[in-house]
C-alpha cells in the first residue's frame, strides 16, 4: 500500500466496456503496465478526476487478474458521469487498497456459497467470484443468485453466461423485475428468488445490492432458517479519505472505509441503524 | 524545574524567537485572545484562553494536501509537501493539550496522515498552568488536570515569575536553548500555585457534572432516547460547535482549479452539516436531529469505545459559550446521562 495516504498514482484507462445503459467497466493499468497495487476481494479504492472530486469504488476484478485492474460504475453523480464521458488513453488517480475483505482465505475456505446480487451490486462480489474461479478447488459449490431491472441492466451478462455458467459446481440463477421480450428466465424480484430457491442452511452467504433489496433477502433468508452469522454484505457510505479519519462514514464504533465496507449481519447488529 | 522571572518574559520570547517561529495568544483588536507568531513588542493574552483552539496548528483549518497538472489525457501528481520547520507554541492549556491526544489517537493510528505527523513532531509545545479556571469549565471531568497540563514544557505563572518544567527531550532542549535567562526553580511555590487552582476547580459549578451513563458500549442504550428530538430541536446546523472545539477531527477533501492545474486541499467540516453524508443516491443523515445525535454519540460513546474509554471531549467550554441557541455537550450529558438528574 501506498505509505504517503492521500497521495495517489495515475493509472491509465485502457478498455473501456459498457455493461448497461448506465453501467461502464473500466480497466485501469500502471503507466508501464500491470497492476498499480495488490488488493483482495471485496476492498475498494479511491478513484479521481483531478478537479471534479474522487470517491470510493470497488475493485471488480479478481486479485488473481495479474494484469490489470478494472472498476464497474453506475452514471449517477458528478464523477460518475465524468468517469463515463471518458476515452481509452485517459489518465485518472487511484489510491487503495481501502477495507475490510471478504474472508476467502479463511472463513469462507471449503465452504459451499451463495452469492446474492441487485444490480451493480454484483460488482464488489464479482472480485469474489472470479476469484473462487480461479481457486475452484478450495471451495464448495457456488450459487449466484442475480436479479436486474431489466435483462439490459444486468451487468457482466456476457461473463456470466460464457464463463460463470461453464464452471463446474457453479449455479447461476438469473431475474429480472418484469417479464420482457426475448427473456424467456426468471421474473420477479431478488428477496422473493431466494425464498423459491430455497437454499441449503449449510450454505455461506455474500450480498450485495440496493439497501430494500438488502432488507427483504435478509428477512427472508431469517425466515428459512439462515443465521446472521453466515451473511455478508458490503456496504457504501460517502467517503473522503478512505482510512478512518476524515468521520464521513462512521456509523456507531466503526468506520465503513476501514472496518468494512464488508461486514457480517451479526456485526452490523450491533451498530445504529443508520446505512 | 526552572524559573524565568516575569521581567524576563520577553526577553525568552525574543530567545525563542530567534531560532524558531514562536506563537502565543495574544488579545486581537476585539480584545479576544488568539495565537499569533510572535514579534518584538507582543504581549502575551491574560485571558483564560483562546477563541479557537490549538488544533490549527496541527490540523490546520485548511491545507493543500498535492496538485495535479492535467494536459489533454494526461495526468501529473505533483507532491507539494515542503519541508517542514520547528515551531513552538507557548500558553496551551491543558484542555487543550489534552485535545492534541485525541487528534493523535486519528491521525497517527495507522495508516498515519503524515501531513498532521510532520507537523506534531516539528512543534514544541509549552502548556501554561490555569490560575482562574471559569464557570464554562469542566476538565476534570474528563480526568485532565487544569493545574497540571501536559506538553513539551509545563508553565505556571506565580508571583513575579513563571515556573518551567520539562515533560519530554522535546522540551528540555527548548529550556536548554534558553538557559542563560533561567534560573533554579521552585517547586513550592508551583504547588501553592496548583492547590489554588485546584481549590478554585472544585468549587466550579460544572466539575461535578458525571459521566456515568455514558461511553464505553451504550450505543444501544443511548441512539433511539427521544430526548435527542427535544435537545436538537433549535439547532440551525451552523457548525460553530464542531469550529471551536479542540476534537473535532473530521475534514473535506476538495479541488480547486487554479486555471493552471489543480489543487487539492483538505478543509475542516462539521457532521452537523446535511451534505456531510450526501451521496448520488441519497443521506444516511436527512435530518438535523440525526446530525446533531452523530456529533455527541460520538465524543460520547463512539470514540470512548474505540480508546479504551477515554471520551472525545476535553471540558474546554468553548461551545458553551459559542452555540448560537445556547445548546452544548453539557447539556446533552445531562439530559442522557445517568446521574445529572
Amino acid at each position: 500500500m501506498n505509505t504517503e495516504t492521500l497521495i495517489p498514482y495515475v493509472g491509465i484507462v485502457t478498455e473501456i466496456t459498457q455493461q448497461t445503459p448506465d453501467v461502464k467497466t473500466f480497466r485501469v493499468e500502471a503507466p508501464g503496465g500491470g497492476k498499480l497495487f495488490e488488493h483482495k476481494p471485496g476492498q475498494c479504492a479511491m478513484l479521481s478526476v483531478p478537479g471534479i472530486s474522487e470517491a470510493m469504488i470497488s475493485i471488480t476484478s479478481s486479485p488473481t487478474n495479474t494484469e490489470y485492474m478494472e472498476f464497474s460504475v453506475k452514471k449517477c453523480g458528478c464523477l460518475t458521469e465524468w468517469l463515463h464521458a471518458m476515452e481509452v488513453g485517459q489518465m485518472i488517480t487511484v489510491r487503495g487498497p481501502y477495507g475490510r475483505h471478504f474472508p476467502v482465505y479463511d472463513e469462507l475456505l471449503g465452504k459451499d456459497l451463495l452469492i446474492i446480487a441487485g444490480g451493480i451490486g454484483l460488482a464488489p462480489v464479482r472480485s469474489v467470484i472470479n476469484y473462487v474461479r480461479d481457486n475452484r478447488d478450495k471451495f464448495g459449490t457456488v450459487d449466484i443468485v442475480y436479479g436486474s431491472r431489466s435483462k439490459d441492466d444486468l451487468v457482466y451478462y456476457k461473463e456470466i453466461v460464457e464463463e460463470w455458467m461453464q464452471t463446474e459446481g457453479f449455479n447461476v440463477h438469473l431475474t429480472i423485475d418484469n417479464p420482457q421480450e426475448g427473456w424467456d428466465g426468471h421474473v420477479g424480484f431478488v428477496p422473493n428468488f431466494v425464498k423459491e430457491l430455497n437454499p441449503d442452511l449449510k450454505k455461506t452467504v455474500l450480498m450485495c445490492g440496493p439497501p430494500i433489496m438488502i432488507k427483504f433477502t435478509l428477512g427472508g433468508l431469517m425466515d428459512l432458517g439462515f443465521k446472521k452469522e453466515q451473511v455478508y454484505t458490503t456496504m457504501e457510505l460517502r467517503m473522503k479519505c478512505g482510512i478512518g479519519k476524515c468521520g464521513r462514514c462512521n456509523i456507531g464504533n466503526k468506520y465503513v472505509c476501514k472496518d468494512g465496507p464488508v461486514f457480517r449481519f451479526d456485526e452490523l447488529d450491533e451498530l445504529p441503524s443508520e446505512y | 524545574m526552572k524559573k524565568l522571572s516575569s521581567a524576563k518574559l520577553n526577553e525568552f520570547f525574543a530567545a525563542i524567537a530567534a531560532s524558531k517561529a514562536l506563537y502565543l495568544p495574544v488579545d486581537n483588536k476585539s480584545g479576544k485572545a488568539e495565537y499569533k507568531k510572535w514579534e518584538a513588542g507582543e504581549e502575551m493574552s491574560k485571558a483564560l484562553n483562546t477563541v479557537r483552539s490549538a488544533k490549527d496548528f496541527f490540523f490546520p483549518q485548511t491545507e493543500n494536501l498535492m496538485e495535479f497538472k492535467m494536459d489533454g489525457k494526461r495526468v501529473e501528481v505533483i507532491d507539494t509537501r515542503a519541508e517542514a520547520e520547528d515551531f513552538v507554541i507557548f500558553g496551551v492549556r491543558a484542555c487543550d493539550a489534552a485535545s492534541f491526544k485525541i487528534l493523535d489517537s486519528v491521525y497517527l493510528v495507522d495508516p498515519v496522515d503524515s501531513y498532521y505527523k510532520t507537523r506534531r513532531e516539528h512543534g514544541v509545545v509549552v502548556t501554561l498552568a490555569c490560575g482562574k479556571p471559569a464557570e464554562t469549565c469542566f476538565c476534570k471531568v474528563f480526568g485532565i488536570d487544569a493545574a497540571d497540563p501536559a506538553g513539551d514544557v509545563t508553565a505556571w505563572e506565580t508571583d513575579g515569575a513563571y515556573m518551567l518544567r520539562a515533560n519530554t527531550e522535546k522540551g528540555e532542549a527548548l529550556l536548554d536553548s534558553v538557559g542563560a535567562l533561567l534560573e533554579e526553580g521552585d517547586e513550592a511555590a508551583v504547588a501553592a500555585a496548583q492547590a489554588k487552582t485546584r481549590e478554585i476547580i472544585e468549587r466550579l459549578p460544572l466539575s461535578s457534572l458525571s459521566t456515568e451513563g455514558l461511553g464505553v458500549g451504550k450505543t444501544a442504550e443511548l441512539f433511539d432516547r427521544p430526548e435527542w428530538k427535544t435537545l436538537s430541536e433549535a439547532c440551525l446546523g451552523c457548525g460553530t460547535c464542531t469550529f471551536v472545539c479542540p476534537t473535532c477531527q473530521c475534514y473535506d477533501v476538495r479541488d480547486f482549479d487554479t486555471g493552471n492545474g489543480i489543487k487539492r486541499f483538505r478543509c475542516w467540516d462539521s457532521c452537523m452539516y446535511s451534505d456531510f453524508t450526501l451521496m448520488a443516491h441519497g443521506n444516511s443523515r436527512n435530518s438535523q436531529v440525526e446530525r446533531f445525535r452523530q456529533r455527541f454519540m460520538h465524543k460520547l460513546v463512539y470514540y470512548p469505545d474505540r480508546n479504551n474509554g477515554t471520551f472525545g471531549c476535553v471540558g474546554c467550554g468553548r461551545c458553551l459559550s459559542r452555540c448560537p441557541i445556547s445548546m452544548n455537550i453539557v447539556k446533552v450529558m445531562k439530559t442522557m446521562g445517568g446521574k445529572n438528574k
